[in-house]
């Protein structure tokens, strides 16, 4: 039952363009919100797993976009003291790993920095990272084009040796697209929350001190799990670059952190399948009020939804599901939740 | 030279609102283990009450400053009181993350009442600025950093000298033995968090004049909040009046001198320059217990 839940998702996620036909609107909203639940599903990673809040995931994701799209892109930058970097265009599917490995190093960055000491000092350092490289990619022109954007990023080339290549450019195409992406960082994370790794993490969240006592290296594991989150954050804005086709310094928008930490605080911190269920819910919603309300009035009601979340089911909709369905079913085998969060 | 000076002057009148914001937050910080994330959005609040008054209800402009407190002191009460009394004794990630949600409400509700474009609020000072030797400054900034120099004074002056503040100190130290001792804490809580609201509404009320008025400033005055706290040790309250001084010297120098486009970005390499060297900030005495 609870090995074939996710298989559920899966299912229901890949059919769902089918039932709901190709209406591009509604197409593009589901294709960013995978966008967003990948992002999701990493900020997951610490935020449930290690329980440190990163309030600049956004920054993670942003450099991933432009990491990318400059890959694919080009530039020519002159650095001053004599020193030009000229880049050519190189194929857009360099740009994905690219992405992952810039966003991860400034994941390792902000970790070792900020992990010399606990508490509150993660989600401030995090929340200032974004807002400098939102400054960084607003101011430095030359590379990023400033507020002018950067504009015809190519869309993602997929070949196969000997089947030919295909060019991912209709929203059906980029919507699996996202979903395969998906579903490899929900193995990803599966896998490593299971592992040894996992275990340190969640233990260095239950009591640091014991965790400590055992032998786990807290600095370590909080980093290397700071640079797993950033570099799957970073794949999916490379994802989002090459869907959009067009990036400006308005990727690094706050809102849009916020909106991945109702995504995971709504499903279920902690959880494998939260930030899916809570990204499709809290993805979808703005499709749902657009006709009814303006959009600092839906803002006005993400707001009270995460403060009522907190309140209400503040382990979040998976587990408080999963809580009910035991109740139901009396002595049943273990909820979801507790594959991964005893 | 002069250009130094000037530098200097502004540093002043900017680090003054800075130490206010930071006061607010330390103070709350310290007390209550709360990260405030409504702070931004009060000092957009006080922003927009001191507009309302001033240029809406034609409120005089020194009864605007006054009444921007008065409406930060109501509002901070309230959220303590709905959102924060509840939850007294949940984990700090859930307390912070409801008061990301307030702010958010906070924020786009000023938005959806006032729309996006910038409003300037009038004052009635004269417009040629006050030339002293070779440096000038208008006579709004000098009565922005006299009115925030008044408020730092009048902090302090309740947390060192009145019962009230006795009693925030004592909760500081230690909440269990303060409310032994006969301190309502929970009133401590609620006074706490109405004061440093209505020091974040200050000094939005205060730099609102000297900018314009929008739905988004107080996201970077959260920023600068949060650095200048860090700088000066979490919960240190002379700490956040000194770092406030010095990330507006920061800025003022960044902008003068290397690039004014990174203005806003001194705030995170002053944070990364205290992780580095002195985590635990510049004027940290010991650790908080408990």
């Amino acid at each position: 039952m609870t090995r074939l839940a996710p298989l559920a998702v899966l299912a229901g996620l890949g059919l769902l363009p089918l039932a709901l036909g190709t209406n591009p609107y509604l197409l593009n909203a589901m294709i960013t919100t995978g966008i967003l639940i990948i992002a999701a599903m990493s900020l997951n990673l610490l935020l449930g797993f290690t329980g440190q809040l990163s309030l600049g995931h956004i920054a993670f994701f942003g450099i991933g976009a432009y990491v990318s799209a400059l890959t694919s892109l080009g530039f020519d930058v002159d650095l001053g003291f004599g020193l030009r970097v000229v880049h050519a265009p190189w194929p857009a599917a360099i740009g994905f790993p690219l992405a992952i490995l810039a966003a991860g190093a400034c994941g390792w960055l902000v970790g070792r920095l900020s992990f010399r000491v606990r508490g509150a000092y993660f989600v401030i350092v995090t929340i200032s990272f974004a807002e400098v490289v939102r400054l960084v990619a607003l101011n430095w022109v030359e590379l990023t084009q400033g507020p002018l954007a950067l504009t015809g990023i190519p869309a993602f080339t997929l070949g196969l040796p000997g089947l030919g290549t295909w060019t991912l450019k209709t929203k059906l195409q980029n919507y699996y697209l996202v979903l395969s992406v998906g579903t490899l960082c929900y193995l990803i994370v599966a896998r490593l929350v299971g592992s040894r790794f996992g275990r340190a993490m969640r233990g260095l969240k239950e009591n640091e001190s014991l965790a400590l006592s055992v032998g786990i290296d807290a600095t370590r594991t909080l980093t290397i799990a700071a640079v797993i989150s950033a570099g799957m954050a970073g794949a999916a804005g490379s994802l989002y670059a090459h869907y959009l086709r067009i990036i400006d310094p308005d990727v690094f928008q706050f809102s849009t952190t916020v909106t991945m930490v109702i995504m995971v605080v709504g499903g279920g911190k902690g959880t494998l399948l939260g930030p899916i269920i809570g990204g499709v819910i809290f993805g979808m919603l703005p499709v749902a009020l657009r006709p009814v309300m303006a959009p600092e009035a839906q803002w006005m009601v993400y707001g009270l939804v995460l403060i009522a979340i907190l309140f209400v089911v503040p382990k979040g909709i998976v587990p408080g599901l999963a809580g009910l369905v035991r109740r139901r079913a009396g002595p049943a085998p273990a909820p979801l939740a507790a594959e991964v969060h005893p | 030279m002069a250009e130094f000076y000037q530098h200097l002057l502004n540093t002043l009148v900017l680090g003054g609102t800075y130490a206010l914001l930071g006061i607010g937050l330390t103070l709350i910080f310290g007390i209550m283990n709360v990260v405030n994330f409504t702070h931004g959005a009060l000092y957009t609040v006080g922003a927009y009450l001191t507009y309302l008054a001033v240029a809406a209800l034609g409120l005089n402009f020194f009864l605007a400053l006054p009444a921007a407190i008065l409406g930060g002191l109501v509002l901070g009460a309230a959220i303590e009181l709905v959102l924060l009394r509840p939850l007294r004794g949940s984990d700090i990630d859930t307390t912070m993350l409801v008061m990301i949600g307030a702010g958010i409400v906070l924020q786009s509700g000023t938005l959806w009442l006032f729309g996006g474009v910038a409003k300037a609020i009038p004052t009635p000072f004269p417009e040629a600025p006050l030339q002293i030797g070779p440096v000038s400054v208008s006579w709004l900034r000098l009565f922005v950093l006299g009115a925030a120099l008044t408020l730092i004074v009048l902090t302090y002056v309740l947390i060192n000298r009145t019962r009230l503040g006795l009693a925030m100190r004592a909760a500081f130290q230690d909440h269990d033995t303060a409310a032994l001792m006969g301190v309502n804490v929970r009133l401590i809580y609620t006074a706490t968090f109405a004061i440093g609201s209505s020091l974040a509404a200050a000094a939005g009320a205060l730099l609102g004049p000297v900018y314009v008025v929008f739905p988004q400033m107080g996201g970077m005055a959260e920023l600068k909040a949060f650095a200048i706290v860090i700088l000066g040790g979490l919960g240190n309250i002379t700490g956040a009046a000194i770092g406030g001084f010095i990330l507006a010297l920061a800025e003022e120098l960044g902008a003068g001198y290397i690039s004014s486009g990174y203005r806003d970005a001194m705030g995170f390499l002053i944070i990364i320059a205290v992780l580095v060297f002195k985590p635990t900030g510049l004027f940290a005495k010991a650790e908080r217990i408990g």
